[in-house]
């Protein structure tokens, strides 16, 4: 690493110098500080108040020290289940396309360029997708479904981006060696290249989960209800989801429901801590086995 | 750590999926309401002991009164809550939709007027001084405290207040603006009223409107204002709403009667006809706990029966009645 | 090595040429369903061009263009006094997003430039990762921060301030969007070839002129890439303004004051439900369709710089 040669040693510059080594090391620890203060706050003022109940019980209006998340709670892996349902199967389906078939097709080109363009495209717009397409359009009402859908086409970049990545880690040199054996284009895929690939794919489908879990605009807009007392017990349920019970909680100026939101947004980071753990893990069990 | 990652995967896919369709909806199971922002506290309530004790689910939105009535009116709701009787175009509306509903009473409410609890100029206002703040020809001029009152301070005038499709601001701008759904609009809307708390109680110059419970709820943080109608014969000087003042038809013209809105489709699941009935039976104690006034047990009784008879159309048809008691309404009606 | 060795051989050996044969046509039907799952994509970017069109443009036949973008005032859900301009929107988001940039760059570029110039190997390993931390925070966090901490701590410096206002939103937005600039900045710098800098050390630099004067001139295509980028980010973002912003259509330039920006006015109307047809669901349609074109237009500028940046590298 020939990066830190330091060859000068004039002395005006030094002071100067160091200064700004100083100011760019404040640059990238100050945001961390700042957002290790937050999150204190956030879990000071909200961990008192989890225990079983909080996890298991529906909301009370009346009286916000008691009651629980356990509806959004639910929602919410309603959410991910659907979501992951439809996004992964497409999202993976679309980077074996452009990774092992389509290369240098002009759909690929297009496809990419689509891809591009939806990554960049604010979230509250797939909302609004969702409204006039899921909701209103196909007539899905305010569901789970149309909920999932919705997410489901907010995350899509990221699965697809993410199992790329994965399938572009297995070396030519295995694909080839299947292919000079006999096997078509499907079988290499499917037994030499998607099984080393899949870590990887794994690792971007938590990462998807990650970013849907925590999205409050699109499901906002596709109607999740602000006051729901009960768990999702079909697709065509209506619902709630954690973001969205926090999101309310939020909204109210009493304290104690402020203490509520407190500990939703603890469930809700920590939920999160436990899916990247997952993801990280897998990501180096992965690494340790490349060659 | 593949495996066991992947079979985590599948279960949280597969669990959802083999489910199916929701019994519940199938049942028509859930009890569907919408509506008035200032009526969700009471229905919120209602539902929680509805759920505890054992009755069934219903689930709560806060639309708006407006946006309650649109719903309902397009058959999507068992219940909407209004803080204002239907209005003849919804009643067109549901009309022309083959909608037919109940209106049923369930508690008062007073308008409160509240500031910050920094502002101390502030002692009481009339309904001159509020309409001049709140008329639409004040948009853009009336932007400081000093112009409502002289002697009060040149400090920006910050307002909040519920948004077009809230019954508590059609019911306002009739009763102080003279013209219902008229207002000036430079001011911060919003149909949640916890919004409009947290504005005003965060910000020294500010002024806003929203019911009762909700200044009842909050009372470390905002500051009630007495308002003074000008009327000696119900009440000299300026009068704050209280449980008491509203009841007693003092506190005008911000006093008014909520209801819920019954589709009598929606009354035929029995879900609905169990949740009206807990209703009506808890819609008193639970107005009084959330900071309503509940109302005489001798209305309820009154709107039990005209839920039991399925009695529909309004007693208010040609919109709010400023001033009338709800037995009269009622009464004259024949129940 | 072990789990993972693929068992392709004994299938395709077991195979006799009438099987390859068959497979053909199954072949294709499978090359054709992972096609279809790309061109998925393509058709969602369709659906939301089409979506949006559609509705603003019902939308556009009631209000004309003039009045959209000539009036300031926005009260398009009033009976009387209605007014259709859609400036006070726009004000909103543009005030916040040049606060959080006035955060995010200066922070994101210094921290880039730490990260690929100071830091020791290892401290770049473990705080990477850290960083995009930052980005991992659910918005609705970042907004309820915003709400219960920040703007009461400003209220202690900043006379004036309302309870909901633009600075607090502002700020946390660019804590939040740091590494954005952050990572693709550093990504850039990472880019620059040793050469350059080793021609200034010998030229007798001293580490910050070579850095200023030469690294970040270099790399600027990628750094401006990541800053467009950046501002996209910042005016698409909802949650945060939505909580701690405040709610009122307010057409100004002074942060201290609420307002509404365009994503936190499509939140605030959906919250209340809004049936098919009427104006409040064709104006957020309106609002929708002029957010996407900012949003996009910037991202096509960044996709632009990045591309000069990877001409650049390559020569």
């Amino acid at each position: 690493m020939g990066r830190r040669i330091d060859i000068s040693r004039r002395r005006e510059g030094i002071l100067a110098e160091k200064a700004f080594a100083w100011l760019c090391r404040l640059a990238v620890f100050l945001p961390l500080v700042i957002l290790l203060w937050l999150l204190g706050k956030v879990v000071a003022t909200g961990i008192g108040r989890i225990d079983l109940d909080f996890l298991t019980e529906a909301p009370s209006q009346l009286d916000a020290a008691t009651g629980g998340i356990w509806p959004a709670l639910m929602g919410s892996v309603w959410l991910i289940g659907l979501t992951a349902a439809v996004s992964l199967p497409i999202g993976v389906g679309a980077a074996v396309y452009l990774e092992e078939y389509g290369k240098r097709s002009r759909l690929a080109t297009l496809i990419e360029i689509a891809i591009a363009n939806l990554a960049g495209v604010p979230s509250i717009i797939y909302g609004m997708l969702g409204l006039g397409l899921f909701v209103r359009a196909l007539a899905l009402g305010e569901t789970v479904l149309a909920g999932a859908l919705t997410l489901s086409l907010l995350v899509l970049p990221v699965v697809i981006m993410s199992s790329r990545e994965a399938l572009r880690t297995v070396k030519d040199a295995l694909r080839e060696a299947a292919l000079g054996l006999g096997a078509t284009r499907w079988q290499t895929t499917r037994h030499v290249v998607l099984p080393m690939a899949m870590p990887g794919i794994l690792t971007g489908a938590i990462l998807a989960i990650s970013r849907a879990i925590g999205e409050t605009a699109p499901l906002v807009v596709v109607g999740a209800v602000g006051f729901i007392l009960f768990a999702p017990d079909g697709v065509d349920s209506e619902y709630t989801a954690l973001p969205m019970q926090i999101f309310q909680w939020t909204s109210s100026p009493q304290r104690a429901f402020l203490v509520n939101a407190a500990a939703g947004i603890v469930v809700l980071m920590f939920t999160l801590f436990l899916l990247n753990s997952v993801a990280i893990l897998l990501r180096n069990r992965f690494q340790k086995r490349m060659y | 750590m593949r495996r066991p990652a992947a079979l985590l995967l599948m279960a949280l896919l597969v669990v959802p999926l083999a489910t199916g369709c929701s019994k519940r909806k199938a049942q028509g199971g859930t009890v569907k309401l919408d509506g008035s922002s200032t009526v969700f506290l009471i229905s919120a309530g209602v539902a929680e002991q509805f759920r505890k004790a054992g009755g069934g689910e219903a689930s709560v939105g806060a639309s708006g009164t407006g946006g309650g009535f649109k719903k309902f009116c397009r058959g999507e709701l068992d219940i909407t809550g209004a803080s204002r009787p239907i209005k003849d175009s919804e009643v067109q509306e549901c009309k022309s939709a083959g909608i037919e509903w109940i209106e049923l009473p369930v508690a008062y409410d007073g308008l409160a007027v509240v500031v910050s609890k920094r502002n101390d100029w502030v002692d009481h206002l009339t309904v001159g001084e509020l309409q001049k703040i709140w008329a639409p020809e004040a948009q853009g001029k009336v932007t400081s405290w000093s112009q409502v009152r002289d002697g009060w301070p040149d400090r920006p005038l910050r307002l909040f207040g519920p948004g077009v499709d809230s019954g508590t601001y059609d019911y306002f701008t009739q009763a102080i603006v003279g013209k219902e759904h008229s207002s000036r609009g430079d001011y911060t809307q919003s149909e949640d009223d916890n919004t409009l708390v947290q504005g005003i109680s965060t910000d020294g110059n500010a002024l806003g409107f929203f019911g009762y419970a909700y200044y009842a709820e909050n009372r470390d943080k905002l500051k009630l204002v007495p308002i003074d109608d000008g009327k000696p014969d119900n009440g000299a000087g300026p009068i704050a709403p209280s449980p008491q003042t509203i009841v007693d038809g003092t506190y005008q013209p911000l006093s008014r009667p909520i209801f819920i809105y019954v589709t009598v489709k929606g009354a035929k699941k029995p879900s609905v006809e169990k949740f009206v009935q807990f209703y009506l039976d808890h819609a008193g104690q639970t107005a009084n706990k959330v900071g309503y006034v509940g109302l005489p047990a001798q209305v309820y009784d009154l709107a039990k029966r005209r839920f039991a008879a399925r009695k529909t159309g309004s007693v208010f048809t040609g919109g709010s009645k400023v001033g009338v008691t709800l037995e009269q309404l009622l009464e004259s009606e024949g129940g | 090595m072990d789990d993972a060795t693929p068992d392709v051989v004994l299938p395709v050996m077991r195979g006799s040429a009438k099987d390859r044969r068959a497979s053909g046509i199954g072949e294709r039907i499978i090359e054709l369903a992972l096609a279809g799952c790309g061109a998925f994509s393509i058709f969602v970017t369709v659906g939301i061009v089409v979506v949006l069109l559609y509705e603003a443009l019902d939308f556009f036949r009631a209000v004309p263009l003039r009045e959209f973008f000539g009036d300031t005032e926005w009260t398009p859900l009033f009976a009387d006094n209605r007014h259709f301009g859609v400036w006070p929107l726009v004000m909103g988001t543009l005030v916040t997003s040049a606060i959080a940039m006035a955060v995010a760059l200066p922070f994101g570029l210094l921290a880039a430039i730490y990260l690929s110039e100071f830091a020791p190997a290892r401290t770049r390993r473990l705080l990477k990762p850290a960083l995009e931390l930052l980005a991992g925070v659910p918005t609705i966090v970042y907004g309820y921060f915003a709400l219960t901490v920040v703007t009461p701590a400003l209220q202690g410096i900043v006379p004036g301030l309302a309870g909901g206002n633009m600075l607090s939103a502002g700020i946390v937005m660019g804590i939040m969007i740091i590494p954005l600039v952050s990572s693709l900045s550093e990504d850039a710098i990472y880019a620059v070839p040793d050469s350059l800098r080793e021609g200034a050390y010998a030229l007798g630099a001293g580490k910050m002129p070579t850095i200023l004067r030469v690294i970040v001139p270099s790399a600027w295509s990628g750094i401006a890439a990541s800053m467009t980028l950046a501002v996209s980010r910042a005016i698409g973002e909802t949650m945060i303004v939505a909580i701690a912003a405040g709610n009122q259509a307010n057409f100004t330039y002074d942060p201290r004051e609420p307002a509404e920006t365009m994503t936190a006015y499509i939140v605030n109307i959906s919250k209340g439900d809004i049936p098919t047809g009427t104006v409040a669901y064709k104006t957020i349609f309106a609002v929708g369709l002029l957010l996407f074109l900012m949003t996009l237009i910037m991202n096509l500028i960044s996709y632009r710089l990045s591309r000069k940046l990877r001409a650049q590298s390559r020569a």
